[in-house]
C-alpha cells in the first residue's frame, strides 16, 4: 500500500496543494474585488435603478393613499362607491396641503388630458361642505361632471399601485384598455415604435456602409508590405484617435451649404445650387460611417493578417479563377472575424446620440436622443427610463450574442 | 503585386480596387485636413476660401475664459479618471489572469460592459442615482463615471499583455526572497508597463472625449472641453472651434504616436522572449 505523499512538515501534499490553490483563488478575487465594487456603485447600481424607474409609479399612491386603497376593491363597473368619493375628498384636502398633488395630477394628466385642471379645481373646493341629504358622489359630480365618468375613475384605479407597466407600454406604442390588456394606441398617437425602427434601420445602414468601405481597405492593408501598411494604417488610426466632436465639427464645415464639398462641386459645374448634405440623414450617415469605420477596419485587418496567403495561391494554381479563389477560399475565412466586427459596430450605432443630435434633423434622431430629451427637457423620468431600458435590453442581448461569438477574453483593441 | 501577364480585366480590377481603397483613406482623413487651415483664417465664418492668415482664433481659444476654463476642467477630470481606472483595472487584470475561479468569464463580461452600454443610459442612470447623493454638479461624480467608462480598456490591454507574461519569473523572484509586493513592483510592472500605459491612454481619451455623461452630470463649473465644443457647435459655430479642433488633432496625434511606440516596444519584448 502506498503511503500518501507528504510535505516536509508531514502534512499530506494533496491537502496542502488544495489549500495553496484556494489561497491563490482568494488572492485573485481580492485583486478583482476593488474594481468590482467600484463598478457596482458607479455603473451597475445606477443602471439597475434606472430599470426600476421605468416601472416606478408612486405619484397617485403617494398623493391619494386612501382612495388608492379603496379603489382596488372596486369591481370596475359603473361608478365607485360613496366611500371612495369620501376617501378622495379626504386625500385631496391633505395632498393640497402637503404638496403631493402636483405630481399626481401631472401623472393622471398623461392618462386623460384635462385631469390636471380637474384635480386642481376639485381640490380647491375641499374640505367638503355637503348640503343636508346630499351624497358625496352627487356633490363631486356637481363640482365637475367628469367625476360621474367611469373613465376618470379607471385612470385612478390603473395607478393605484406603486408600479405600473404604463411607461414601458407607451415606449412600445401600447396602452392598457379597460380590462387591463395592452393594445396598440391609435395610429396618430404612435411614435416610439417608429423611433426604434428608425434606430435599427439607421444602424443597419451604417454597418453595411462600414463593411462595404472597410473590408477592401483592410484587405489592401493586410496584403501590403509591412512598411507601407504601417504607414497607411496611421491614416486609419489618426481619425480614430481624434475627438468625435472635432470630427463632427469638421463634417459640418465640409458638408454645409457653403461648405467645401458644395463649393467644390459648384466650381466644377457639376451642380448649380448647393446640395443639402448636413442637418439631414445624409450628414448623419456620413459622419457615423466616418466615426465607426476604424472599428471595422482594425479587427478585419488583424483577422486577414492571420490568414496564410498560400491557400488562395494553391486554389489559383489548381486552376481556380482569382475571383473565385477569393470568394470560395479567402472570404469564408475572414467571415467570422469580420461579422463580429460588424456586430460590434451595429451595437455601438444603437446608442448613438451626439452625431445625430448635431448633424441630423428632428427626423434623424435615434432612441438615445429621446432618452436625453425626456430626462432634461420634459423631466419625464419614467419615459426616459422606459425607453432607456428597452434600448439597454436590445444592446445587452446583442452583446451576449457577440461575447458568445467572440469571447470577451479574446477581445483586443486594434 | 500585379504580375505583368495580367489580363486587362485583372488590371482594371486591380486599379479600381486600389482607387476605392485610396478614396476611403481620403474620406477618413479629409475632415481632419479640412478643419485645420480654417483655424488660421481671419474670417469670422468657417468657410473657404481663406482670405487672410491670422492667429486670432488661437488667441480666442487660449484667451477666452470659457475655453480656458473648459480646457482646465478637462485636464482635471481626465487625469483623475485615468488614474482611478488604471489602478483598479490593472489590479483586476492581474487577478483575472493569475487564477481560475468560478464565474470568471461572467465577471470579465461585466467588467467590459461599460464599453457597450449606450452612454446615454450611463449618463441618465448616474444622473438620477447621483443627484440625491449630491454627486451631480461636482467633479467627483464626473470623475467616478468617467473612470467607469475607461476601465474596460485598461482591463483588456493589461490582460492582453499579461497573457504573454512568463509566470516563472514570479516564481524566480519569490524563490530569491522577494515578497509579492516587491515582485509586482520590480518584475511584473516593468514588463507589463506598455500594456498599462496604452490602457491608460485609452482611458484618458475616453474621458477627454466624453460629452454625453458630462451633459448630465456637470454643472456650469465642470464644463469640459468636449462639452464646450458641443454647445459651440449647437449654438454658433465660430472659428474658435476650428482652433480647438486643431489643438485636439495635434494632441491626438501625439497620443497615437506614443501608443504606436509603446506597441512596438511591447512587441519587441514579446518577440525577444520567444
Amino acid at each position: 500500500m502506498n503511503a500518501p505523499l507528504t510535505a516536509a512538515d508531514g502534512e499530506p501534499l494533496k491537502k496542502k496543494l488544495a489549500r495553496e490553490q484556494r489561497l491563490k483563488q482568494f488572492k485573485a478575487i481580492a485583486l478583482v474585488a476593488p474594481l468590482g465594487l467600484f463598478l457596482l456603485l458607479t455603473f451597475l447600481v445606477p443602471i439597475t435603478s434606472l430599470l426600476f424607474r421605468s416601472v416606478d409609479n408612486p405619484e397617485v399612491v403617494t398623493a391619494l393613499p386612501h382612495t388608492s386603497q379603496l379603489i382596488r376593491a372596486w369591481d370596475q363597473r359603473g361608478l365607485p362607491s360613496d366611500a371612495v368619493y369620501s376617501a378622495l375628498a379626504e386625500d385631496l384636502a391633505r395632498a393640497k396641503a402637503d404638496g403631493t398633488l402636483a405630481d399626481a395630477s401631472k401623472r393622471l394628466n398623461m392618462e386623460i388630458s384635462g385631469y390636471r385642471s380637474l384635480l386642481m379645481r376639485t381640490a380647491r373646493k375641499m374640505p367638503l361642505q355637503l348640503a343636508a341629504g346630499e351624497s358625496v358622489r352627487d356633490h363631486f359630480i356637481q363640482i365637475d361632471e367628469r367625476w360621474g365618468d367611469p373613465d376618470h375613475w379607471h385612470a385612478i384605479a390603473r395607478n393605484a399601485k406603486s408600479w405600473s407597466p404604463y411607461y414601458l407600454y407607451r415606449s412600445l406604442d401600447l396602452r392598457e384598455n379597460k380590462s387591463g390588456v395592452p393594445e396598440l394606441t391609435p395610429v396618430n398617437e404612435r411614435a416610439y415604435l417608429s423611433i426604434f425602427g428608425r434606430t435599427m434601420w439607421m444602424s443597419l445602414w451604417v454597418t453595411v456602409f462600414c463593411m462595404l468601405l472597410g473590408y477592401p481597405v483592410a484587405y489592401w492593408l493586410a496584403n501590403l508590405p509591412k512598411r507601407q501598411s504601417n504607414l497607411l494604417m496611421i491614416l486609419v488610426l489618426l481619425p480614430f484617435w481624434t475627438s468625435v466632436l472635432v470630427r463632427v465639427a469638421a463634417w459640418i464645415v465640409l458638408l454645409q451649404s457653403e461648405g467645401l464639398i458644395n463649393s467644390g462641386l459648384m466650381a466644377l459645374g457639376i451642380i448649380d445650387h448647393p446640395l443639402q448634405l448636413a442637418f439631414n440623414r445624409t450628414g448623419v450617415y456620413i459622419a457615423m460611417v466616418h466615426i465607426l469605420l476604424p472599428f471595422v477596419i482594425l479587427p478585419s485587418y488583424s483577422v486577414m493578417k492571420s490568414i496564410p496567403p498560400s491557400y488562395v495561391k494553391a486554389a489559383i494554381s489548381l486552376g481556380d479563377h482569382p475571383f473565385a479563389a477569393f470568394w470560395k477560399i479567402y472570404f469564408p475565412q475572414t467571415l467570422p472575424g469580420v461579422a463580429a466586427g460588424a456586430l460590434l459596430v451595429f451595437i455601438m450605432c444603437l446608442g448613438y446620440y451626439i452625431t445625430p443630435a448635431l448633424l441630423g434633423s428632428p427626423e434623424d434622431q435615434m432612441v438615445s436622443y429621446y432618452v436625453a430629451f425626456y430626462t432634461n427637457v420634459t423631466i419625464n423620468w419614467g419615459m426616459a427610463a422606459a425607453l432607456g431600458s428597452l434600448l439597454l435590453i436590445a444592446t445587452l442581448a446583442l452583446y451576449a450574442v457577440y461575447s458568445k461569438l467572440v469571447g470577451t477574453d479574446r477581445l483586443s483593441l486594434g | 503585386m500585379l504580375p505583368n501577364y495580367a489580363s486587362p480585366v485583372e488590371k482594371l480590377w486591380y486599379w479600381t480596387f486600389r482607387l476605392v481603397c485610396v478614396l476611403v483613406l481620403v474620406f477618413l482623413m479629409s475632415p481632419l485636413l479640412a478643419i485645420i487651415p480654417l483655424s488660421f483664417s481671419a474670417d469670422s465664418f468657417l468657410v473657404y476660401p481663406i482670405k487672410s492668415f491670422s492667429w486670432r482664433w488661437y488667441a480666442e481659444f487660449f484667451g477666452n475664459g470659457e475655453w480656458t476654463h473648459s480646457l482646465k476642467n478637462s485636464f482635471i477630470v481626465a487625469p483623475a479618471a485615468t488614474l482611478l481606472a488604471t489602478v483598479l483595472g490593472t489590479l483586476a487584470a492581474v487577478g483575472l489572469t493569475s487564477s481560475n475561479f468560478p464565474g470568471k468569464s461572467l465577471l470579465m463580461t461585466v467588467l467590459i460592459s461599460p464599453m457597450v452600454v449606450p452612454v446615454v443610459i450611463v449618463g441618465v442612470g448616474a444622473y438620477l442615482f447621483f443627484s440625491p447623493l449630491g454627486l451631480t454638479n461636482n467633479y467627483l461624480g464626473l470623475i467616478l463615471v468617467h473612470a467607469a467608462l475607461g476601465v474596460p480598456f485598461v482591463v483588456i490591454t493589461v490582460s492582453a499583455t499579461l497573457s504573454g507574461f512568463n509566470t516563472s519569473l514570479i516564481k524566480a523572484s519569490a524563490s530569491l526572497g522577494a515578497n509579492p509586493l516587491l515582485t509586482f513592483r520590480k518584475v511584473v510592472l516593468p514588463l507589463i508597463a506598455p500594456g498599462v500605459v496604452s490602457g491608460a491612454l485609452f482611458a484618458f481619451t475616453t474621458s477627454f472625449d466624453e460629452v454625453v455623461v458630462t451633459l448630465f452630470l456637470a454643472g456650469p463649473e465642470q464644463v469640459t472641453l468636449p462639452r464646450q465644443m458641443f454647445s459651440g457647435i449647437k449654438e454658433n459655430i465660430s472659428p474658435a472651434i476650428a482652433a480647438a479642433a486643431a489643438v485636439l488633432i495635434l494632441f491626438s496625434t501625439t497620443l497615437l504616436l506614443t501608443l504606436e511606440w509603446l506597441r512596438g516596444r511591447s512587441e519587441r519584448i514579446r518577440t525577444a522572449k520567444a
